[in-house]
C-alpha cells in the first residue's frame, strides 16, 4: 500500500494534504497498489474527503490523546500504520507538521526520507524522488536504500486531481498519551491570510521599497489579483516591522506560486532559493541589468511606486480578482 | 547541564554549482565551505544557556579534516570542548543521524541543539531523526526556547504563525533564524580555541536510508519579455499577458 498522512482543516483536507494524495494516487496506479490515506486527531470528521482525491482506504487515528499535535505521538500513528498495513511509501506534505513528523517515523522505520520534493516517481517498485539541493542552484535525484521510502511533497507543486476511490474505512488504536513534547498553544499571526507557502499569488518586496509603511501599495495590488504580500531579507532586515515569516529565500519560506511579482527585489542568489519554483515570474526593477531579469516571464524596468498602482488599477478595470 | 550542538560544514551560498564527473555529487573544486548558518544559532543559543544557568557546551561535525574549521570557529565562540566524527558528513541524513546518536547515547546530554535544517542539503531530516534515534522529545524551527528543570518550552514556526511546544529533556531542538543574534569571535576567544585540542573519533558505521543517485542542473528559464511603454501602458501590457499567455487569472 502507499499511504498518505493528511490534515485536516476546519473539517477539510488541506490543500497540500490533498496534492499529496492525488500524487499517491498516481504513484499507486503505476505499480498496481492500493492507495491508503492516514488522519490522526481528536476528531477526524472530514476524512471521508479522501476517497474523492482516490482514497481505497481510509484510516483515522481518532483519540483525545491527540487534541494537541505531539511529534512524537503523530510519528507512533505513522509509523504503526506504515507496519500494520504493509505500506512501502509513505507520504505527507511539506508542512509544519508533515516535515516534523516524517523524518522522526521514518528514522523508526529505518527508512530512508526525502524531504521537500518536487518531483516523484517508481523505478522497479521503488520510490524515487527529484528535489532542489543548493538554493535551486541543482537538482537531486534521491534514491532509497530502504524497503520502505518516505519523501514529504513541496505544496503548490502537484496538481490537486479528483479520481474518485473505494474510501473504505478503518479506525486505528491511538497512542495512549504521556509523550515527550505536546503543543500547548498556537499563536497566530495577525493577518489570517494563507500562508506564502501555500499561497497561489505572490507580491514581493525588496529593498527598493525603502519603507515598511510603502508595502501598502503592495498589500493592495495583492488584494486586487488575489495574493499575500512576502518580502526579501533586505527589507525584513531593514528594521521595517516586516516579521521573518514574510521572508522567502534561502533562508526564509521556499515558495512556488503560479505567480510570483518581485517589487524592487535586485534578485540576489539567497532570494531565487526561495522563489525560482514560480511558475510565471514578474519583475519590476528601476535598474534594467538587476538580475531577477535573467529568471523573469515578463519584465518592467521602471519605478515600482509607479508602477504597482497602475497595476493595480489596470487589474480593477480588467475585472481580475473579482470572479 | 551539558549540551551537543551538531554543526555541519556546507558549501557557501555564492558557491558556483559544478557537478562532478560522477554525475551526482557535486565538484568540490572551488567550493568555499562555511558553517550552516542554523548551526550558528543553534551554538549561540548554547553559549547563552552557559552564560545564564551555567552548561558544558559540545560542538560535534560529522566529516573530514576540514569540518574542524567549523569545530575550531565553535570553540572559538565559546564551545568548551569539541568533537570531530570522521566519516561521511555529506551523506543520507538518516546515516549521519545514526553516527551522531551513536556518539552521544551514553554521554548524558540534556539538551542537543542543531540546526532547522543543513544549508544545500535543505532535508530538514537529521534533528527530528536524531531525537527518534536518542527516544527523546524533539520541537524543530524554534525561535525561543526556555529551559525549566527537566523541562522546556518552544516556540515554533508554523504556517499560521507559531505554536508553543512544551515537552521534557533530555530533547533535541532545531534553530530557526530569530532565535537569537549569534555573535562574533572575539580575539580572546579565537586565542584560546587555539590551546584546545579538537577530539577526533571514527564515527560509527551506519547504514544509509538514501542516496542521490543523479545531480543535475536546473533547465534554463525561456527568455522573459519587457514590457515597453509609460508605466500605464506596461502595466495593462503585465495584466493582459498574465491574464491571456500566462492565464494565471
Ligand atoms: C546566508 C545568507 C542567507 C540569505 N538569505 C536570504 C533570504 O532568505 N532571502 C533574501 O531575500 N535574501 C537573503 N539573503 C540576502 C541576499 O544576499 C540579498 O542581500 C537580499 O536578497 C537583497 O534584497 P533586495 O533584493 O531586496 O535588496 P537589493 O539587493 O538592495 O535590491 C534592491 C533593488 O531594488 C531596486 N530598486 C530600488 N528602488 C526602486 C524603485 N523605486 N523602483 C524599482 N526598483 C527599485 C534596485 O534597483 C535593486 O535592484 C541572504 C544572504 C546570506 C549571506
Ligand atoms: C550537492 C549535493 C550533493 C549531495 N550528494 C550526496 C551523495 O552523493 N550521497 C548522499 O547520500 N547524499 C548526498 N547529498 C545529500 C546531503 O548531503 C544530505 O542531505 C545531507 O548530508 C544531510 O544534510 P542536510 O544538511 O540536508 O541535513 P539536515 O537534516 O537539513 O540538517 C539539519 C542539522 O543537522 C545537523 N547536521 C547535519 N549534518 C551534520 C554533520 N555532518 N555534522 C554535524 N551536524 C550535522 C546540523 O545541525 C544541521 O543544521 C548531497 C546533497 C547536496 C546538496
Amino acid at each position: 500500500m502507499i499511504l498518505v498522512f493528511c490534515e485536516l482543516k476546519d473539517g477539510q483536507i488541506r490543500k497540500p494534504s490533498a496534492e499529496a494524495l492525488s500524487e499517491g494516487r498516481r504513484l499507486a496506479d503505476v505499480v498496481g497498489k492500493p492507495l491508503g490515506a492516514l488522519f490522526a486527531g481528536a476528531s477526524c470528521a472530514g476524512s471521508a474527503e479522501a476517497a474523492k482525491y482516490g482514497a481505497d482506504v481510509i484510516l483515522t487515528a481518532e483519540s483525545p490523546t491527540l487534541t494537541s499535535y505531539s511529534s512524537d505521538a503523530y510519528a507512533t500513528v505513522l509509523a504503526d500504520a506504515v507496519k500494520a498495513k504493509g505500506v512501502t511509501v509513505l507520504l505527507a506534505a511539506a508542512t509544519a507538521i508533515g516535515k516534523d513528523v516524517a523524518p522522526r517515523a521514518a528514522a523508526r522505520l529505518g527508512a530512508g526520507y526525502a524531504s521537500d520534493v518536487t518531483a516523484l516517481s517508481m523505478v522497479d517498485g521503488k520510490l524515487q524522488a527529484i528535489r532542489p539541493v543548493y538554493a535551486g542552484k541543482a537538482f537531486a535525484t534521491t534514491s532509497f536504500a530502504s524497503s520502505v521510502q518516505v519523501a514529504t511533497t513541496r505544496p503548490n507543486v502537484f496538481p490537486a486531481v479528483e479520481k474518485a476511490g473505494a474510501g473504505a474505512t478503518e479506525a486505528l488504536t491511538a497512542p495512549a498519551g504521556d509523550f515527550k513534547s505536546v503543543v500547548k498553544e498556537i499563536l497566530a499571526k495577525a493577518s489570517g491570510k494563507v500562508d506564502l507557502s501555500e499561497a497561489n499569488v505572490i507580491v514581493s518586496g525588496g529593498r527598493g521599497m525603502k519603507d515598511g509603511a510603502n508595502f501598502k501599495i503592495l498589500e493592495d495590488l495583492a488584494d486586487a489579483i488575489g495574493g499575500v504580500v512576502g518580502a526579501s531579507r533586505a527589507a525584513v532586515d531593514a528594521g521595517w516591522g516586516l516579521p521573518h515569516s514574510m521572508q522567502v529565500g534561502q533562508t526564509g519560506k521556499v515558495v512556488s506560486p503560479t505567480l510570483y511579482i518581485a517589487c524592487g527585489i535586485s534578485g540576489a542568489i539567497q532570494h531565487i532559493a526561495g522563489m525560482s519554483g514560480s511558475k510565471f515570474i514578474v519583475a519590476i526593477n528601476k535598474d534594467p541589468e538587476a538580475p531577477i531579469f535573467k529568471l523573469a516571464n515578463y519584465g518592467i524596468v521602471g519605478d515600482l511606486f509607479e508602477v504597482v498602482p497602475e497595476l493595480t488599477k489596470a487589474a480593477k478595470a480588467l475585472g481580475i480578482g473579482s470572479n | 547541564m551539558k549540551i551537543l550542538v551538531a554543526l555541519k560544514q556546507v558549501p557557501d551560498t555564492e558557491t558556483k554549482i559544478k557537478v562532478a564527473a560522477d554525475g551526482r555529487s557535486l565538484d568540490p573544486a572551488d567550493v568555499k565551505w562555511i558553517t550552516s548558518p542554523y548551526d550558528e544559532y543553534a551554538l549561540e543559543e548554547a553559549i547563552r544557556i552557559k552564560e545564564g544557568r551555567g552548561a558544558e557546551v559540545v560542538a560535534l561535525s560529522v566529516g573530514g579534516d576540514s569540518a574542524k574549521d567549523v569545530l575550531k570557529n565553535a570553540l572559538a565562540l565559546g564551545a568548551d570542548t569539541a568533537v570531530l566524527l570522521k566519516g561521511d558528513g555529506q551523506g543520507d541524513a538518516f546515516a549521519v543521524a545514526q553516527m551522531i546518536a551513536a556518539y552521544a547515547k551514553d554521554k548524558g546530554f540534556d539538551l542537543i541543539l542543531c540546526g532547522n535544517k543543513g544549508l544545500g542539503g535543505d532535508n530538514a531530516a537529521l534533528g527530528p531523526m536524531l531525537a527518534e534515534l536518542l527516544g527523546v522529545a524533539q520541537a524543530n524551527v524554534i525561535v525561543k526556547l526556555e529551559l525549566g528543570d527537566g523541562t522546556f518550552k518552544a516556540e515554533r514556526e508554523i504556517e499560521s504563525g507559531s505554536e508553543i511546544v512544551e515537552g521534557a529533556l533530555p530533547a533535541v531542538i532545531t534553530a530557526q533564524k530569530g532565535l537569537n543574534e549569534p555573535r562574533y569571535a572575539s580575539l580572546k576567544g579565537i586565542m584560546a580555541a587555539k590551546k584546545k585540542t579538537i577530539e577526533e573519533l571514527d564515527a560509527a558505521p551506519a547504514v544509509a536510508g538514501s542516496l542521490i543517485s543523479a545531480l543535475a542542473l536546473p533547465p534554463e528559464r525561456p527568455a522573459g519579455r519587457k514590457l515597453e511603454g509609460d508605466s500605464a501602458t506596461q502595466a495593462m501590457a503585465l495584466i493582459q499577458a498574465l491574464k491571456d499567455e500566462a492565464k494565471v487569472f
